[in-house]
């Protein structure tokens, strides 16, 4: 069965070209990094060779830590993306639940009116947002970020969450209103726990862009206390544009954090896309 | 007889979704729209009409800038279409291939650049490009074509290209995923009928598989517009507010931020901003609905 597709020509082709596309998509990140461990002059002499005894240094990342304040950028981007997510997730799922759930007038418009944020960036309404935001006074604060990958984050998150909600079984449903349980209950304790891997994927799907986000945060969070680690990292190497090993060293601490989430969830994410949930 | 009453619970369920949508989304989006009728006069709001898109579209100072942002754009976007999504799908194509060994492994690896921040791509793209670090040159060099070399980001003629080559890199995961995930969706009893009938290897793909994916290639043909139609990060990253050398790199988003926020001696302007905005929401409102209209509804789906 399946000669013609499997013969061993074709299958060391077709690895070849997945190498190469590998080499090309790794090697940046491959060069940054290990870079960023050596000393001035051998990132120049020897750029693409390994760290060693010899040139092996850590004074960049000594730069980054003295002159930037990175745990600071750290522990905004973690509070917005979290608080982002949580929010989203929230509010998605209830809406989501009440337009999958319960027939009501105007529930088909309303879901049009939720997805129509699919489409359209959010970006279009900045001049407003920051209007906004600098009227009630949250601009500066991590909220006004929140505030706006909620919005952002809200209509996908309804759009796919609605989809799986429809799938739950209306027994299950049925029996908790007969034992007496309350919308409320039967929503938090029996839909919320099945749903829980379509809430990952969405999880996954916000995380990345709410993190390196750079639009937002240049606008409407840029004082030094509330800035997120991508425009802390874009500021800081503006600044250290000719310290190469600050630099270098600053962009590998960038990476590192998002590499590590991408470990811990890229099945995850990988599942989201491929189980069709963006269709 | 049963009177209707109202179920608060929907009402509890809906509202917290509906109003942080409202009131961050829908509604400064449409205020941005109103802000571009309007302009500052002796530090006073005044009316006045479409007066802010004909000095965007005509007037000389500000038309230039304009057209030269959204040519740069369809560029931009050219150049996405005619390399990320051809590369996507042919890497999906591979990765579909049954018994493929390590193919997880190939798919998580080329997804990694798609997971950083446009700060980090930008500037590593920067440091290998540049001709002080000259990783770019040396590595021509080993395949003798270093007289190809030149400081690609600096020269107008090549750096708004290089800027869509780097992105290209970096989302070519997108597609590739998307893509993917359609392929699997082929059933195999349509190849192996196929075989029957001694269609195989790049034929199968360009006769069975292709014409069954065509509604997943549309669906990355209108989320590549929309978000090269806003794109600003890569830009304002790789090559500043000014998107140099001399505006070449400069897209409708910098231009938008440079306007909206001023630089060096111009002062922030936020109602050509908004005009701006304006149009960019026009453009990318054409776009979807020529995909929804025009696309969408034509496209043959095939019943699996």
């Amino acid at each position: 069965m399946n000669k013609a597709r499997s013969n061993p020509l074709n299958s060391a082709l077709m690895h070849g070209a997945l190498i190469l596309y590998t080499l090309i998509a790794l090697f940046p990140v491959f060069v940054i990094i290990i870079n960023s461990f050596k000393e001035r002059r051998s990132i120049f002499r020897e750029p693409l060779a390994l760290p060693d005894a010899e040139s092996f240094s850590l004074i960049g990342y000594q730069t980054v830590m003295k002159q930037g304040d990175f745990f600071l950028y750290f522990q905004n981007s973690m509070i917005v993306t979290v608080a982002s997510l949580f929010f989203i997730l929230l509010f998605g799922a209830m809406a989501a639940y009440a337009l999958s759930e319960y027939r009501f007038k105007g529930n088909l418009l309303m879901g049009l009116y939720l997805a129509l944020g699919i489409m359209i960036p959010i970006r279009i309404g900045t001049v407003a947002i920051l209007e906004m935001m600098v009227a009630t006074g949250l601009v500066n604060t991590l909220w006004a970020l929140i505030l706006v990958y909620t919005a952002q984050g809200l209509p996908l998150a309804v759009f796919i969450l609605s989809e799986f909600m429809r799938q739950v079984s209306d027994d299950l449903k049925n029996a908790g209103r007969i034992d007496g349980l309350s919308e409320y209950t039967i929503f938090f304790r029996l839909v919320l726990p099945l749903v829980r891997p379509a809430m990952a994927t969405v999880a996954v799907f916000n995380m990345i862009p709410i993190w390196n986000d750079l639009w937002f945060p240049l606008i409407l969070a840029p004082a030094e206390e509330t800035k997120t680690l991508t425009l802390g990292s874009q500021v800081f190497i503006g600044q250290f544009v000719t310290d190469w090993n600050a630099v270098l060293s600053a962009l590998s601490m960038a990476i590192l954090p998002v590499l590590v989430l991408y470990v811990i969830f890229s099945r995850q994410l990988i599942r989201g896309i491929t189980s069709g949930a963006v269709k | 007889m049963k009177r209707a009453r109202i179920r608060w619970h929907i009402l509890v369920f809906l509202a917290p979704a509906v109003i942080v949508y409202t009131a961050v989304m829908i509604f400064p989006l449409f205020n941005t729209l109103r802000l571009a009728l309007y302009s500052r006069v002796d530090q006073e709001r005044v009316f006045v009409g479409l007066q802010n898109f004909q000095t965007l579209f005509f007037d000389p100072i500000w038309s230039e800038q304009f057209w030269n942002a959204l040519g740069n754009n369809f560029w931009f976007f050219l150049i996405h279409m005619l390399v990320q999504n051809p590369i996507g799908i042919a890497l999906a194509a591979l990765l579909s291939h049954p018994r493929l060994r390590f193919a997880a492994l190939y798919r998580s690896a080329i997804f990694i650049p798609t997971i950083l921040s446009f700060v980090i791509v930008g500037f590593a793209w920067k440091l290998i490009l540049s001709p002080i670090w000259g990783i770019a040159p040396e590595m021509l060099d080993w395949v003798g074509l270093k007289s190809l070399y030149a400081p690609w980001l600096g020269r107008e003629e090549y750096a708004l290209t290089t800027l869509a080559l780097v992105s290209v890199w970096q989302f070519v995961g997108i597609p590739m995923m998307l893509i993917y995930a359609a392929l699997l969706t082929v059933p195999e009893e349509i190849l192996e009928a196929g075989e029957v009938d001694g269609i195989t290897g790049w034929a199968a793909f360009w006769k069975i598989k292709l014409p069954l994916i065509l509604p997943s290639i549309g669906i990355i043909s209108i989320l590549t517009f929309v978000g090269n139609f806003n794109a600003f990060d890569l830009i304002y990253a790789a090559q500043g507010a000014l998107a140099g050398p001399d505006f070449s790199t400069d897209i409708l988003g910098t231009f938008m931020y440079r306007t909206f926020f001023g630089f060096q001696l111009q002062l922030g302007d936020p109602h050509m901003g908004s005009a701006i905005a304006g149009a960019m929401f026009a453009i990318i409102l054409v776009g979807v609905c020529i995909y929804l209209f025009g696309i969408q509804t034509r496209m043959r789906r095939y019943q699996l």
